[in-house]
């Protein structure tokens, strides 16, 4: 049965664009049948960050209204064949994603796909409830910092109210995946714990991927980071938690400091 | 002079590893201000409700102010109260004369 992921967190440049190209890529890479869906309609990017901009010929809103068929707006990615991409569009209004229009596409993709994954786009607006509107289970992108862990609070309760599945009484599953981690500012105390934030928010976690060049490096050749680089640690947190989310369950390891002493000092020089 | 440079090579260290840790001031910023947020969200409708039904009840014996009814929810980790605030009128209901103290009491 498939299963509708939407990758959300309220505050935007936390990651949800990068997360959903390497979840999405994992889980394909890992032989399942998976489609990612780009929400943010006049800002959309996952086409960019997938490396398919100019393969864009037909968007969701074409969908929606009629004048396109959903096999003709899906994108199938060149290096991985059991991927996707439904891309959003970049020059119509948000209004146009009507609820009638996103239902019916999610059924859709429900019968052709194992995962639907939905990048939603930041803010709490329209774009963003349609993004999780039929989710079965969220991942709440959080950057270890306080706004993003506010944002994210919020979006927890959007989630557990807003949605199909919280208006018939069914739960939502939820989880955390802290991104732009550095386990050396964490041990010195300048930025929340991965245990601080999992205190407040309270939802269980499914990874925690390092700050790293290698993400930046993906994105600039439009290729997701657990295609690009599979073997760096941030794709290998990637790689962890979408064996997770198709049932695996082993503990988190959480990122230790690598640097070394000299690093750390002349690291703290440059940053003071 | 060889002391003064040591003493001033004593201080950079010191400031070093005296440098304030920030992360436990921005755990407890968030978990206050997460707390009301989370109470406003959660009970805005309930509270309404609350205050429309307690001003019902008490406006069938005595006239009051719509705007000196309080309400409020406070949760912590251990415990929940709800508090109830009217504020009465100095002139009594019922055409009963009563002294101002008696209706505050």
């Amino acid at each position: 049965m498939a299963k509708v992921l939407v990758v959300t967190s309220g505050k935007g440049g936390v990651g949800k664009t990068t997360t959903t190209a390497a979840l999405g890529a994992a889980l394909a890479q890992a032989g399942e049948n998976v489609v990612v869906v780009d929400f943010d309609v006049g800002l959309r990017n996952l086409d960019l960050v997938m490396g398919a901009e100019r393969r864009v010929v037909y968007d969701m809103i074409n969908v929606i209204q009629g004048d396109a068929k959903l096999a003709q707006a899906l994108i199938r990615d060149k290096r991985i064949d059991t991927l996707s991409l439904l891309p959003a569009s970049q020059t119509r209004d948000k209004d146009a994603l009507t609820e009638a229009g996103v239902a019916s596409i999610i059924e859709q993709l429900r019968e052709k796909f194992d995962w639907i994954i939905c990048d939603s786009p930041a803010g709490i607006e329209k774009g963003a409830m349609m993004a999780m509107r039929y989710a079965d289970i969220a991942i709440v992108v959080t950057n270890p910092e306080v706004s993003s862990v506010r944002d994210s609070d919020r979006i927890i309760g959007m989630l557990d109210s807003k949605t199909a599945k919280a208006e018939r009484d069914e739960r939502i599953e939820k989880h955390l995946l802290l991104t732009r981690y550095d386990a050396g500012r964490a041990a010195r105390g300048e930025m929340l714990k991965t245990d601080d934030v999992l205190e407040i928010l309270s939802i269980p976690l499914l990874g925690i991927v390092p700050e790293s060049v290698d993400v930046l490096n993906a994105s600039n050749l439009g290729s997701p980071v657990t295609l690009n680089s599979p073997t760096s640690p941030a794709a290998k947190a990637y790689f962890d938690a979408a064996r997770r989310l198709r049932g695996e369950k082993f503990e988190v390891a959480i990122p230790i400091q690598r640097k070394s002493l000299m690093g750390r000092l002349f690291g703290r020089r440059a940053v003071a | 002079m060889t002391f003064g440079g040591m003493n001033l090579g004593s201080m950079n260290l010191l400031t070093l590893f005296r440098r304030q840790r920030t992360a436990p001031v921005a755990r407890e910023r968030l978990q206050v201000l997460l707390a009301h947020e989370r109470m406003a969200a959660g009970n805005s409708e309930l509270l309404n409700v609350l205050r429309e039904e307690i001003l019902a009840v008490i406006a069938k014996h005595i006239t009051v102010d719509r705007d000196k009814v309080n309400v409020k929810f406070d949760r912590s980790a251990s415990s929940s109260t709800l508090e109830i605030d009217v504020e009465m009128p100095a002139i009594m209901p019922m055409g009963q004369p009563q002294t101002a103290g008696a209706a505050a009491a």
